[in-house]
């Protein structure tokens, strides 16, 4: 509760989201239905309800970008990009090139995933930064693979690094080098993991994700395979997830995708999710990346 | 110690509208953690935004306020390249001042 004794103070808002975290991991199994239901819902009725919903919840998305706590992690990974860390004692703004040369991070975001000679392979940007953080500062990858992502009251490093470097592509092209031949086929295995179907509901990330109009529960599912949809799916990452109040990654949400699909969870930073993930942002090529967002 | 606060500050037209993201986890204290034990309450009880010095909001943070809570609220007054200074003060006793300028 917020009780406001100043007077002078001519009007006051607060982040009045009350949206605890997930007390126990597990017990917030999201309810997914196969999108391929036969039960047709009153169409008029419906559509209406999904409108209603989803421009109230863009106006309250609106109002949280204007001041999104992603900053707080980007201001956070600015500081660890810059500090001297690691058994060698380094920075990573001294060593580690995100592909337009050592500590320029400028527009590196929208640039990837892209080929990086140095580790021969397509790398997507936390792929990298956590391949700069072992190889130039020495960090353990086992550690950091141990807790990869943000969960209950803390955020990685390498999610704050990601968000700060993302923030630097703020309101610029997405660029993936796709006329690359090693990015193209790493582009060309995405496509063929998405459409890839298996597991107990013989789930593919198309089944949810691979046509227009579909939905779950509340959440519109964007179709991946189209510009429009593509963007959709790379918008907003990395982003503050107002469930819980986490600062996730984009390879964060390869990793419940996954698991939505009844798949095992992916190795992290591994081959299959920079190949998603060439995939996605690579089809939103073009379009502009607005940075760091906020998510439900 | 605590994260720092960002703050944003604008004047128009003689009102300043003040922007504040701070970084507090606002545990609430009924939450459980996965041994059944009761997460302790730990959130921010006071908040105060100077400017110039001279006190111009004051506000009381419960339980109910989010994780890594957003503030935002105007006063009369204030010109670009003025100091805005904001604090808080949780129930463990920690706190956090950060400042910002006027834009
Ligand atoms: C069972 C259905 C299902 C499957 C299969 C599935 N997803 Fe998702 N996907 C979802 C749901 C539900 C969301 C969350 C929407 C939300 O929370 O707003 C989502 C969200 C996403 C998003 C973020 C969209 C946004 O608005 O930011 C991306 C990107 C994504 N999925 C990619 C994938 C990929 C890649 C795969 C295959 C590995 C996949 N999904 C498989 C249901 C699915």
């Amino acid at each position: 509760m917020i009780d406001i004794k100043y007077p002078i103070a001519l009007g006051v808002t607060a982040a009045l989201l009350v949206m605890p975290p997930a007390v126990t991991a597990g017990t917030k199994r999201a309810a997914v239905k196969a999108p391929t239901t036969k039960a047709k819902p009153a169409p008029a009725a419906a559509a209406v309800e999904k409108d209603a919903a989803t421009l109230d919840f863009e106006k309250h998305r609106a109002e949280m970008e204007d001041a999104s706590p992603a900053e707080l992690f980007e201001a956070k990974g600015e500081d660890l990009w810059k500090s001297k860390r690691g058994l060698k004692n380094v920075s990573l703004a001294e060593s580690c090139d995100l592909g337009s040369g050592i500590g320029v991070v400028g527009g590196a975001y929208v640039g990837m995933p892209r080929y990086f000679a140095d580790a021969d392979a397509v790398m997507d940007a936390e792929r990298r930064i956590v391949w700069c953080m072992v190889e130039k500062q020495g960090f353990n990858f086992a550690e950091i693979a141990k807790k990869p992502f943000a969960s209950g009251n803390s955020a990685p490093d390498q999610t704050s690094i990601v968000t700060y470097v993302a923030a630097q592509s703020r309101n610029m092209k997405i660029a993936v080098p796709l006329n690359d031949p090693r990015v193209r086929d790493v582009f060309e295995t995405g496509k063929e993991v998405a459409a890839y179907r298996a597991g107990p509901y013989d789930f593919s990330c198309n089944t949810c994700h691979g046509s227009d109009g579909k939905r779950i529960r509340m959440q519109n599912l964007p179709n991946l395979s189209k510009p429009e949809g593509a963007i959709i799916g790379v918008q907003g990452w990395p982003g503050y997830r107002m469930t819980g109040g986490l600062m996730l990654t984009h390879q964060w949400r390869m990793n419940d995708c996954f698991r939505q699909q009844r798949f095992p969870e992916p190795k992290y930073a591994s081959d299959v999710v920079t190949a998603l993930l060439t995939y996605m942002i690579g089809t939103a090529n073009g379009q502009l990346y607005k940075g760091p967002g906020i998510k439900r | 110690m605590a994260d720092p606060m960002k703050i944003r500050a604008t004047s128009k037209d003689g009102v300043t509208e003040v922007k504040v993201l701070m970084s507090h986890e606002m545990e609430t204290g009924q939450r459980k953690d996965a041994a059944g034990a009761v997460v302790p309450a730990w959130f921010i009880t006071d908040v105060t935004a100077q400017h110039n010095g001279k006190t111009v909001m004051q506000a009381e943070f419960g339980t109910s306020v989010a994780k890594n809570p957003y503030l935002s609220f105007k006063f009369k007054g204030g010109a670009k390249g003025d100091k805005i200074v904001v604090s808080w003060v949780d129930n463990k006793g920690d706190k956090r001042t950060d400042e910002g300028a006027i834009a």
